[in-house]
């Protein structure tokens, strides 16, 4: 049983406790960058969703790009490319930076096929009734909306919080990062580890994505 | 221009290989959830659901330190395992949504359950199925960034090497964006234009 030495000598009590520390800033990271990119993205999308002229071209242009992108690229540019030009963050402020900016450009596209789902035969009908266009998006569109949008919105925030651990590459001492730094110790170790911050990622997205798909029943 | 040039060959066929061989992987793991073999079954859900759940670039780690390949290899490795279990859920929609009859009719005239699903039910699953098929392309030449994180040698690495010569990342960083969209901008907007003939011809 000697493949199962390097398991034993990694899970102690002291490794996990280091390893759910480092999942505990993941959390914290994503939850931040959720938060941010919810608010940052349902303004973007409703303003494509209005039809602006000029403003929604504008917005749908760096939303297409930036969803182009890899989210690799985007952390590399925020935390090394930034400073050149005078903007420096301290690693986790440009992790959160980072994920907000592509994050925010998905659930816009969310958010904005959210409210084109909704038939346009209930908006003449609102505004028929007298309602102004404020109080129609208010009133009727985006209660129907917001619906639709939570089981697309759950799936955006698991991928969230695997995208977190891209920002390893700049040494955010999140669950991947520690989990580095006790295999560093060990060759033997990698295995070990890895399973165990694959079981701790697997847990809290599977039980998201059951979350989500009960709510995707419950809708239709 | 020469290592932008060479990182643009490493994404584009490692995206290319990867998309390939999870598209195997990925029919293998649909049919395995779907034949009427309970063990194969829960095996094929077992990988999708885990797969799914975990950072690709856990998978990528993985794959490199486990296995004593090259960045380039591991990543290629790593990708096609975690794209298969994405594809595999396209492939599943799709061929669930060939109706029962189609199966029931190939099964009486003759054809054993293989015959069946290979000759009668992929073939019209396919229409379905190239949409989403797509999309995962384009996640796939994103996710090739990775192979950065594991010295593979791809468009980000060689970005990586240069602006780390030059101290020019600024610009640096802008020009592999600029190669990246080259890519991924027509994939997108193809990938649009197939969805939306898909929705009309329904």
């Amino acid at each position: 049983m000697d493949f199962l030495q390097p398991f034993a000598d990694v899970y102690t009590l002291d490794h996990i406790k280091f390893l759910l520390e480092g999942f505990w800033v993941t959390l914290k990271v994503a939850a931040i960058s959720i938060v941010l990119s919810f608010i940052i993205g349902g303004l973007i999308g409703t303003l494509r969703y209005t039809k602006i002229p000029v403003v929604t071209q504008l917005l749908t242009a760096i939303v297409e790009i930036i969803r182009n992108l890899p989210l690799l690229l985007i952390i590399f540019f925020t935390y090394f490319a930034l400073p050149e030009i005078g903007i420096e963050m301290k690693i986790t402020t440009a992790a959160i930076a980072a994920l907000t900016v592509f994050e925010s450009a998905m659930i816009s596209e969310i958010i904005r096929s959210g409210l084109n789902s909704i038939e346009k035969g209930q908006i003449e009908a609102a505004r028929a009734s007298g309602l102004n266009y404020t109080q129609t998006l208010r009133y009727i569109v985006l209660p129907q909306a917001l619906r639709r949008m939570v089981p697309p919105l759950v799936s955006q925030f698991i991928s969230l919080l695997k995208d977190t651990c891209l920002a390893v590459v700049i040494a955010l001492p999140d669950l991947l990062h520690n989990g580095q730094i006790i295999y560093a110790q060990k060759e033997s170790y990698v295995i070990p580890v890895m399973v165990m911050v694959s079981l701790m990622y697997f847990i809290v997205n599977y039980i998201l994505s059951l979350v989500a798909r009960r709510l995707e029943i419950k809708q239709s | 221009m020469e290592y932008f040039l060479e990182g643009l060959r490493v994404t584009v066929l490692t995206s290319l290989i990867a998309l390939l061989c999870s598209f195997i992987l990925g029919t293998i793991i649909a049919v395995m959830r779907i034949a009427p073999i309970k063990p194969l079954n829960w095996l094929g859900s077992i990988y999708v659901e885990f797969i799914r759940n975990i950072p690709v670039l856990v998978v990528v780690f993985f794959t490199y330190l486990a296995g004593s390949f090259s960045g380039m290899v591991a990543g290629t490795i790593g990708l096609t395992i975690y794209t298969a279990a994405f594809i595999s859920e396209a492939i599943r929609a799709g061929i669930l949504s060939v109706p029962k009859g189609q199966m029931e009719a190939a099964r009486s005239t003759g054809l054993c359950y293989g015959q069946a699903m290979r000759l009668i039910i992929l073939p019209q699953a396919i229409k379905i199925v190239i949409p989403p098929l797509g999309n995962q392309f384009l996640n796939l030449v994103k996710n090739s960034s990775l192979l950065a994180v594991v010295a593979g040698g791809d468009l980000m690495y060689q970005g990586d090497l240069i602006s780390a010569m030059t101290y020019v990342t600024f610009d640096t960083y802008i020009f592999v964006a600029l190669f990246y969209l080259v890519l991924t901008i027509p994939l997108s907007i193809g990938v649009g234009y197939l969805e939306k003939r898909l929705a009309r011809s329904n």
